[in-house]
C-alpha cells in the first residue's frame, strides 16, 4: 500500500521531466553558477541569490512542466491582452529610469510587463494559428503580425531594444514555423534592407552610437566602446585554455563592466578559454537540438509552433548576447540563459524550459 | 487548394513542411555557432597575443578625481562645515598576501591602535577588493616621513593626501547641520536612483543627516576623470588626459551659531528643543534640540562605544526633538485659538465670560488651574492669565471642524517643508483624522467632548516645535506665512553665483489687522503682567508670549505636584514669543522636556535668547566666546 504510494508518488513528480533537457539546463546552470561566483566573490557575493534564483526557476520549470498543452494554450489570449495592457500602463505612468520608461509601479514593488511578453506574444500567437488550422489563409499571417507588431512597438519604444529583439523574435518564430510563405520572408528581408536608413534616422542616440561603435570601437574607447574593447581584450587573452577560475586580470580587476549580468560571458570566456567556450555553445547546441527535435516530433500544431519558437528564441538569447560580447553585434541586454546572474529571465527562461517539457512528456503520455 | 485534399492530406502536408522548416532553422543554428566559434577562434587563438599585450602591460583605467565637497557657513560667515588635507595611511588589501603581518609590521613605523585596527576590519567587510582602505588618519609629519623611509618594505601600502569633513564647532547646531559618514548600501541605492553613480565613483562620503543630507548634490560637486594606463600591477604608469573636477557649491545659512550657541548653552544638561525664527523670510535662526551630538565623531566611521553611547542613551541626542518629536502645545495654543474665534466671528475681544473654576460637559467637569476660577474673563485676560474655562467654551462654541480648518490654514499637523529630511507631521486632530487613525469603527467617532480640551491645547494634539514656531512666526508677521528653511543661498564656487532660496511667502492668511493686534496686545501682557512678567522684568525691549504646560500623563482626580513626581513623568514646558513687538525680527517656540511650568523652565530660555539677539547681552553664566573655541 505504502510502496504504492510512493512508486505513484514518485511517478507523479518525474512524470513530466524531460530528462535530457533537465541535466542539459542543470549543466549550464552549474556552469553559470561558478562564473558568477567568479564574477561577484570579490564585490558583492551574489552565489546564494544566484542559488535561490535557480531553484525559483526549477521549481517555475516543474510547475509549468505539469500543465497540459492544451492548458497553456488557454493562457494565451488572456496573458497577451494583459501584457499589452500593462505596456500601454508603463507608456502613461511607467517610472523613468536611467532614461527608460520600462517599469511600473505597484506602490509595494515595480514590475517590468515586457517581459510578460516574453512567453505572452507566441503563447498568443500559437493559439491564434491553432484556432484557424487547416484553414489558413494570407491574411491570418496578416493579422498575426499586427498582433506582434503591437507590444514589438510599444517595448522598442520605452526604449528597451533587447527585449523588443526578443519579444519580436519569439512571435516571428512562431509565425515562421506556421508557414509565412518564403516569398514574403524574402520580401520582408529586402524592404528592411531598403527600409534600414529610415530605420536609422529613427533610432535612439545611444542606440546608434552603440551601432557605431560596433564598427569602430576606437572612436569612443571611455564611453560606448568601452564594453566592446573590454569584452574583447577579456576574451582574447583568455587565449585557448583560459586563465583559469578565478583567475581573470580583466574580471577581477574590474575592467568588464556588468560582469554578473549581461557581460557575464566575457568572464567565463577569459577564464576558460576557447575550450571552454566551445563547450558552452556545445550545451546550448544540445539544448537547442533537443527543443528542435520536441518541435519536430509534437502533436498537435499549437505544440509544434510553441517549442519551435521556445526553443530558437533561447538561440536567439545565446547568439545575440555571445555576439555583443565577442563584438560582432551591437550592445543590446540580453542576458545569456542560465549563466547571467538575475531572477526574472531565470524564471521566463525556466517557464519556457517547462512548455517544451510539457510539450514532450504530454505527447508520450497521449501515445500510451 | 486546400479545399481540394482530404484534411488527413492537408495535415500531413503542413507536418511535412513544419519539419522541413525545423531542419532549416537547424541550420541556420548551426551556421550562427559556426560564425561565433570562428570569431572566438579569432580572438582567442589567431589574435591572443595582442589581446594578451593589451590586457597585462597596458590598461586604460579611469581614475576618478573626487570634487571638493561645498563648505557650510552661518549668516555671520562663522564656518559650521569645512575640509581639511591630511596624510592618511591606506592599505589595498588585495596587494597584500598576510593583513595580519602587514599590518603589525606597520604598527612599528606609525601609531597604530587597536580601535584604528576595528574600523579598518569593518571597512574591510564593505569593501570592494581593489579599493584602498585606511589603516590610519590623519598622520603626523613626522609619520608620514618614516613611513616614506620604510615603504619599500610594505607593497601595497600608500601615504594619501585626502580631504576629511570637518565641523569646527563641534556639536554647536548638530542636528540642523548633520553629518557625513560612509556609503552604505542604502545611500547607493539613493544614488543609482538619481542616476548618480558615474558622479560618486570615488566617493565614498555622503550626507547622512540635516543640512549635509539635504543639500548632498549641491554640496558634493561634480567628479573629475584621470584617464590613466596602469601595469597589470594595477599601478599607474602615465596619465593621458584629465577631466578637472568641479567642487560642490557653498551653503550660507541662515543660522546664528552664536545665537545658537547660546540658545544651546542656556538648555544645559535639560532636554528639549528651541526653533527660532525671523518672522518676515522664514530664514531659521537657531534650531535647538537638546542633548545634541558631535558630528565629528561620524566622519572616519563612528566607533562602536560612541555610537552605543549616542544611540542607547535614554536622553536620545539623535533624536530631533524640534522636527521628530510631538507634543501637546498646551496653552501655547490659546493665542491662537483666540485669534480663530474672533476670525470665525465665534468672539469678540471685549465679550467676557464668567468662569467658575470648570466647565460641565456630557457628564464631565473640565476644571481650570485655578481653584475658583478667573471671575469674569475676556480675551485679554484669559491670554495674560491663561484660563482654561475660556477655552473649554470656546472649543465647544466653534466645533472641532471650525477649530481644524483654522489650525491646518497655519500649519499645525503639517510637514512645514524645512529643509531637513524625515520631519514629522504632529497630529492635527478632527474627525477625519480620527477616522484614519483607527481601525475600529466604535473608536473612528468624533465625540463633542474631544473637542473641549482641544481648546487648551490638549488632547489629541500633538505639534511639532518647529510646527509652533512657524504658527508663533506667522501671527508676528501679520499673517504672512513662510516655509521655515536653514539654507539662505546657495554659492556656486566656481563663477561665484549665488541662488537665493526665495523667502516667497508661503500662504497669505488674510486676518483682519484688528484681529492680530488683540492677540499681540495680549501676548504682550503675558510678558509685561502675565504668567511671563517674571521672566521678562525688565527686559530692555517690547515682547510678547505665551506659556504652555502640556500634561505628559493625566492625573486622575489628583493635584500635580512637581516635586512628588518623577522626572520623566513631570509635565513638559513650553513657550512661545515674539519680540520686538512692533517689528518682530525673531518669533520662537521653545520646549523643555519634563520641565513642568512653562512660565518657570521655559519663558527665561526665551528672554535670554532675545536678550542675545535683540541687545547682544550674553546670560550669566555663559563666557564670553573666545575665538580659540571654535577651533
Amino acid at each position: 500500500m505504502l510502496q504504492d504510494f510512493m512508486r505513484r508518488l514518485r511517478w507523479r513528480l518525474v512524470a513530466h521531466i524531460d530528462l535530457p533537457l533537465l541535466l542539459i539546463v542543470l549543466a549550464i546552470m552549474a556552469t553559470g553558477l561558478a562564473t558568477v561566483y567568479s564574477a561577484t566573490y570579490d564585490t558583492n557575493n551574489r552565489l546564494l541569490a544566484q542559488s535561490m534564483n535557480m531553484l525559483i526557476g526549477l521549481g517555475t520549470m516543474w510547475t509549468v512542466a505539469q500543465l497540459p498543452p492544451q492548458k497553456l494554450m488557454r493562457f494565451g489570449l488572456p496573458l497577451y491582452v494583459v501584457g499589452v495592457i500593462l505596456l500601454l500602463l508603463v507608456f502613461a505612468f511607467g517610472i523613468r529610469v536611467k532614461g527608460a520608461t520600462r517599469w511600473l509601479s505597484l506602490g509595494f514593488t515595480r514590475i517590468q510587463p515586457s517581459e510578460l511578453l516574453k512567453i505572452a506574444a507566441p503563447l498568443m500567437l500559437a493559439w491564434y494559428f491553432h484556432q484557424h488550422e487547416a484553414l489558413l489563409k494570407f491574411r491570418h499571417y496578416v493579422i498575426a503580425c499586427l498582433l506582434l507588431l503591437l507590444p514589438f512597438a510599444l517595448i522598442a519604444k520605452q526604449p528597451d531594444l533587447g527585449t523588443a529583439i526578443l519579444v519580436g523574435a519569439a512571435g516571428f518564430y512562431v509565425i515562421f514555423f506556421a508557414g509565412l510563405p518564403w516569398q514574403v520572408i524574402v520580401g520582408l528581408a529586402t524592404a528592411g534592407g531598403v527600409a534600414a536608413p529610415f530605420v536609422w534616422t529613427m533610432l535612439h542616440d545611444y542606440q546608434r552610437k552603440r551601432i557605431l561603435t560596433l564598427i569602430d570601437p576606437t572612436s569612443d574607447p571611455l564611453g560606448a566602446g568601452y564594453h566592446i574593447i573590454q569584452s574583447t581584450i577579456a576574451m582574447g587573452s583568455g587565449g585557448s585554455f583560459g586563465k583559469g577560475w578565478l583567475d581573470g586580470t580583466q574580471t577581477h580587476l574590474e575592467f568588464i563592466p556588468e560582469r554578473h549580468t549581461d557581460f557575464i560571458f566575457a568572464v567565463f570566456s577569459e577564464e576558460q578559454g576557447l575550450l571552454g567556450n566551445a563547450f558552452l555553445v556545445c550545451l546550448y547546441f544540445l539544448l537547442i537540438g533537443r527543443g528542435l527535435m520536441i518541435a519536430a516530433n509534437a502533436s498537435t500544431l499549437f505544440a509544434r509552433l510553441m517549442a519551435g519558437s521556445i526553443t530558437l528564441s533561447l538561440f536567439t538569447y545565446v547568439f545575440v548576447n555571445m555576439g555583443m560580447v565577442s563584438g560582432i553585434l551591437p550592445v543590446v541586454g540580453v542576458p545569456l540563459p542560465f549563466v547571467s546572474y538575475g531572477g526574472t529571465a531565470l524564471v521566463t527562461l525556466s517557464i519556457g524550459i517547462g512548455i517544451l517539457m510539457s510539450i514532450q512528456t504530454h505527447r508520450m503520455l497521449v501515445r500510451k | 487548394m486546400y479545399a481540394r485534399l482530404s484534411p488527413l492530406n492537408a495535415h500531413d502536408r503542413e507536418l511535412s513542411r513544419f519539419r522541413f522548416r525545423i531542419a532549416f532553422a537547424a541550420v541556420i543554428v548551426v551556421l550562427a555557432f559556426l560564425v561565433l566559434l570562428a570569431r572566438f577562434f579569432d580572438l582567442q587563438v589567431l589574435r591572443h597575443e595582442y589581446y594578451s599585450t593589451r590586457a597585462e602591460d597596458n590598461r586604460i583605467s579611469l581614475v576618478p578625481i573626487i570634487p571638493n565637497r561645498g563648505i557650510i557657513v552661518d549668516r555671520n560667515g562663522t564656518v559650521m562645515a569645512r575640509n581639511y588635507s591630511a596624510f592618511t595611511l591606506e592599505i589595498t588589501p588585495a596587494k597584500v598576501d598576510d593583513l595580519e603581518a602587514m599590518i603589525e609590521g606597520l604598527g612599528k613605523v606609525v601609531d597604530i591602535q587597536p580601535k584604528d585596527r576595528k574600523r579598518f576590519r569593518k571597512l574591510l567587510e564593505e569593501s570592494k577588493t581593489f579599493e584602498s582602505l585606511p589603516i590610519r588618519t590623519r598622520l603626523t609629519e613626522e609619520e608620514v616621513a618614516r613611513f616614506a623611509a620604510n615603504r619599500y618594505r610594505f607593497p601595497g601600502v600608500e601615504v594619501k593626501a585626502r580631504l576629511f569633513r570637518q565641523y569646527p564647532l563641534g556639536a554647536v547646531a548638530s542636528h540642523a547641520l548633520g553629518y557625513i559618514s560612509r556609503i552604505n548600501k542604502r545611500d547607493m541605492e539613493m544614488i543609482e536612483e538619481n542616476e548618480q553613480e558615474t558622479n560618486y565613483k570615488g566617493t565614498d562620503h555622503i550626507g547622512k543627516t540635516g543640512i549635509e543630507q539635504k543639500y548632498e548634490f549641491a554640496l558634493h560637486g561634480e567628479t573629475g576623470y584621470e584617464q590613466v594606463e596602469i601595469d597589470a600591477g594595477g599601478r599607474a604608469i602615465r596619465r593621458l588626459s584629465r577631466s578637472a573636477p568641479v567642487q560642490g557649491k557653498d551653503l550660507t545659512l541662515t543660522l546664528d551659531t552664536k545665537l545658537q550657541d547660546i540658545a544651546e548653552k542656556v538648555f544645559g544638561d535639560r532636554r528639549g528643543a528651541l526653533v527660532a525664527i525671523e518672522p518676515s523670510t522664514g530664514g531659521i535662526l537657531a534650531l535647538v534640540s537638546n542633548p545634541t551630538f558631535d558630528p565629528n565623531l561620524f566622519v572616519d566611521g563612528i566607533r562602536s562605544d560612541d555610537w552605543d553611547l549616542l544611540n542607547n542613551s535614554p536622553e536620545k541626542p539623535l533624536l530631533n526633538r524640534a522636527l521628530n518629536g510631538a507634543y501637546p502645545p498646551g496653552s501655547t495654543f490659546k493665542p491662537f485659538m483666540a485669534l480663530a474665534a474672533l476670525e470665525t466671528g465665534k468672539r469678540t475681544p471685549g465679550q467676557a465670560i464668567s468662569d467658575p473654576g470648570f466647565f460641565n460637559f456630557g457628564g464631565h467637569q473640565f476644571r481650570d488651574d485655578k481653584k475658583g476660577g478667573h471671575g469674569s474673563v475676556d480675551m485679554y485676560k484669559s491670554i495674560v492669565h491663561s484660563c482654561d474655562t475660556y477655552y473649554y467654551m470656546l472649543a465647544n462654541d466653534m466645533g472641532i471642524d471650525a477649530i481644524a480648518r483654522f489650525m491646518g490654514q497655519l500649519g499645525f499637523g503639517q510637514k512645514t517643508g524645512v529643509d531637513i529630511e524625515g520631519e514629522s507631521e504632529g497630529v492635527l486632530p478632527s474627525p477625519e483624522w480620527k477616522m484614519r487613525r483607527f481601525k475600529r469603527p466604535e473608536q473612528q467617532k468624533w465625540f463633542a467632548g474631544e473637542t473641549i480640551s482641544i481648546g487648551i491645547g490638549q488632547g489629541y494634539n500633538a505639534y511639532t516645535p518647529i510646527q509652533l514656531a512657524q504658527a508663533m512666526a506667522t501671527v508676528a508677521n501679520n499673517g504672512v506665512m513662510f516655509r521655515p528653511h536653514l539654507v539662505k543661498y546657495i554659492t556656486d564656487s566656481r563663477t561665484g553665483e549665488k541662488t537665493m532660496i526665495e523667502p516667497e511667502p508661503l500662504r497669505l492668511l488674510h486676518w483682519k489687522q484688528q484681529n492680530i493686534d488683540v492677540i499681540k496686545r495680549a501676548m504682550i501682557g503675558v510678558n509685561t503682567s502675565g504668567t511671563a512678567a517674571k521672566a521678562f522684568a525688565g527686559a530692555g525691549y517690547v515682547s510678547g508670549g505665551k506659556t504652555g504646560t502640556a500634561q505628559v500623563f493625566s492625573l486622575k482626580g489628583g493635584d500635580y505636584k512637581a516635586t512628588r513626581l518623577k522626572k520623566e513623568l513631570r509635565d513638559h514646558a513650553l513657550f512661545v514669543a515674539f519680540a520686538p513687538a512692533d517689528k518682530p525680527t525673531i518669533a520662537l517656540a521653545v520646549l523643555v522636556e519634563n520641565g513642568g511650568f512653562g512660565a518657570q523652565s521655559a519663558a527665561p530660555i526665551a528672554r535670554m535668547v532675545f536678550d542675545y539677539y535683540l541687545l547682544g547681552k550674553l546670560p550669566k553664566g555663559v563666557a564670553q566666546e573666545d575665538d580659540t573655541e571654535d577651533d
